[in-house]
């Protein structure tokens, strides 16, 4: 038994090795949110508040990224906006994910009707833009919190899992393990859950990383619109002020270009983990790349 | 291509339209809340001349059709959709929604036919290149530049084209759709105002969208260039050129007009938030101040305008591959 722990250790230092990108991408993400809600347990939340400085300080010691024109320390809003954000990808991603794997599975698994209609209706979702139709919905909300933000996000977060794994699913029932577990007497569910999820893991992992970049992009896409939760902190909401303020037009790149940098180095963390886990799923990109 | 694919695809398409049409009537009066008194309270709060609010709010429904059954209200909404009739402006009252909308479409769509072209010939040709054995090994480094460039949304993109060339360096107009006070007229110091206002939300298009273009473009090269007729066309000595263009470019361009069709809604999305960004008169920008002014039905006579348009796009590009790649066939297996 003691090898086989040892074994596993070794095995886990080699695919961390094998597979840079997807270490790497976790890397950035983990270091973005570590940054993001250690430091709002360290800096004071009063800097964040209307009126707390001097207006549109340039950055400098005592502002290391300046103020805003609503008199706000740009580093500390900036703080504490990373944890919403992350908050509304990570549930928007979660839910997302959520629906997608249930349709998927009940999709490839049953066949037949089920499949068609989960089918047609992931594919008219798809065609439809999907800010078009959070527009709508956001419009009408009165007062959106961060947790809305998520759920309106999330409606529209389930297709390209639904889709991966619907095909990952109709691949797998075929397989020989499969029908001998069915043979054995396995009742649908105990198939569905115990041979098949396994087995779909690498595609519910790479799904998620799909839909959390797909819902950060589209909740900052309806901040900076003016769509978003007004009285919190969220990159997007920064960005939304920004440009309320005219901050790129005066020139306060101190104010919009920190939520950008931030922005930028999720996604690209996001990206990096997603290539990883392209890889575990189709091992054979990994002679061609 | 079957007819039998035609109206199943032509039916796909009608499904599309009227669920679409159908959500953007039925979540707003899903909603608690009336906009029309919203309005009214709104308009109070500003100061107007309080009158019969009540009364003028019983005015108001009465005139969009607010107190009829809902029911009813679906079928004359169909109705007056079909017609083309996409209701009033709730702010500016007079104003029809089809105007404000026919007004900034044509600078949408010029912008982004222009740059969705653009990014396309430029994404197939650098990942094109890329894909190729003997590319040059310094042109390697572009790909983790295409990387960041690609995680990059496209409006953020934008404000840093912006500060740099229009703030920082004034080469640039700093928003808008041409100089204030000149009248539009089909002279050349008119074009080249146009094209000058258009440069930069069109850089923000390309820039972000030929990264993810080039990189599939590579992804698909490489794969060409194991089929069997690349051999074939080395073995029978053609030149290197040859094949990169005709053997190579040429099979993977099918595949990216595929790719091409599904990033559309990505990118028709990443245009309208661009314009925001520049000011730019499309319909990306008419949203954002109908959002800021809560101009309800402006907001949805956009919005069902973007779906319908982008759905009969992607219906008349499917309709469009069999012509120009033969295998396929849309022939039920």
């Amino acid at each position: 038994m003691a090898t086989m722990y040892r074994d596993r250790a070794h095995r886990a230092l080699r695919f961390a090795r094998l597979n840079m990108l997807l270490v790497s991408g976790l890397a950035v993400i983990v270091a973005v949110v570590l940054v993001g809600y250690v430091g709002s347990a360290i800096i004071n939340q009063d800097d964040a508040r209307v009126g707390a400085f001097d207006p549109g300080l340039r950055p400098s010691r005592d502002h290391l990224l300046g103020t805003d024109r609503q008199a706000r320390d740009v580093l500390a809003v900036l703080i504490l906006s990373i944890p919403n954000t992350v908050k509304i990808g990570l549930l928007a991603g979660a839910v997302g994910l959520g629906i997608g794997v249930v349709l998927g599975l009940a999709a490839g698994y049953f066949g037949g009707l089920v499949d068609l209609v989960i089918r047609t209706v992931a594919d008219v979702v798809f065609t439809i833009p999907g800010i078009a139709i959070m527009i709508i919905v956001a419009t009408n909300i009165r007062t959106m919190s961060v947790e809305m933000m998520a759920l309106i996000v999330a409606s529209l977060a389930w297709m390209y899992p639904t889709r991966a794994i619907r095909a990952q699913t109709l691949s797998l029932r075929e397989r020989l393990y499969v029908e001998v577990a069915r043979l054995n007497g396995e009742s649908g569910m105990e198939l569905v859950v115990k041979q098949m999820l396994p087995n779909l893991l690498p595609y519910i992992a790479a799904g998620f990383v799909a839909s959390v970049s797909g819902a950060i992009l589209a909740t900052i896409g309806l901040e900076a619109l003016g769509l978003g939760p007004q009285g919190e902190f969220t990159l997007g909401m920064m960005i939304y002020w920004a440009r309320f303020y005219g901050a790129i037009l005066r020139g306060m790149w101190w104010w919009w270009s920190p939520p950008i940098a931030v922005i930028v180095v999720i996604f690209i963390g996001l990206l990096l983990a997603s290539a990883g886990l392209d890889r575990i799923a189709n091992p054979r990109l990994q002679r061609t790349k | 291509m079957t007819v039998d694919y035609i109206v199943k695809r032509l039916g796909m398409l009608l499904v599309v339209i009227i669920s679409a049409i159908s959500i953007n009537f039925i979540i707003p009066r899903l909603m608690p809340g009336d906009p029309v008194q919203q309005k009214m309270d709104q308009m109070v709060a500003m100061g107007g001349t309080v009158g019969d609010v009540q009364g003028m709010v019983q005015e108001y429904r009465k005139k969009f059709g607010l107190d009829k059954p809902v029911w009813k209200q679906f079928i004359s909404y169909w109705g007056d959709l079909l017609r083309g009739d996409l209701g009033y402006s709730l702010n500016n009252y007079p104003q029809r929604v089809s105007s404000v909308i026919t007004g900034a479409l044509p600078w949408t769509a010029g912008l982004l036919i222009t740059a969705i072209l653009i990014t396309f010939v430029l994404g197939i040709l650098m990942g094109a290149v890329l894909g190729w054995p003997t590319a040059p090994r310094g042109l390697r480094g572009v790909v983790p530049v295409f990387l960041v460039l690609h995680a990059v949304p496209y409006f953020l993109l934008g404000i840093i084209l912006l500060f740099l060339f229009a703030v920082s360096v004034r080469v640039f107009p700093g928003g808008g759709g041409y100089s204030f006070g000149t009248a539009l007229q089909l002279s050349l110091g008119s074009i080249a105002d146009v094209l000058k206002h258009a440069a930069l939300p069109a850089l923000s298009i390309v820039l972000a969208g030929v990264g993810g273009w080039a990189l599939g473009m590579r992804g698909m090269m490489i794969s060409v260039l194991g089929e069997d007729y690349i051999n074939l066309a080395e073995a029978k000595g053609l030149k290197q050129r040859r094949i990169f263009l005709w053997y190579g470019v040429r099979n993977t361009m099918l595949p990216a007009t595929t790719s091409l069709a599904m990033s559309l809604g990505h990118v028709v999305t990443g245009a309208v938030l661009v314009e925001m960004i520049f000011a730019y008169p499309g319909i990306g920008h008419q949203l954002y101040r109908a959002i800021h002014a809560k101009d309800y039905t402006v907001i949805q006579g956009i919005i069902v305008v973007l779906v319908v348009w982008l759905a009969v796009t992607l219906f008349i590009m499917d309709l469009i591959y069999p012509l120009i790649d033969r295998r396929i066939t849309y022939r039920r297996r």
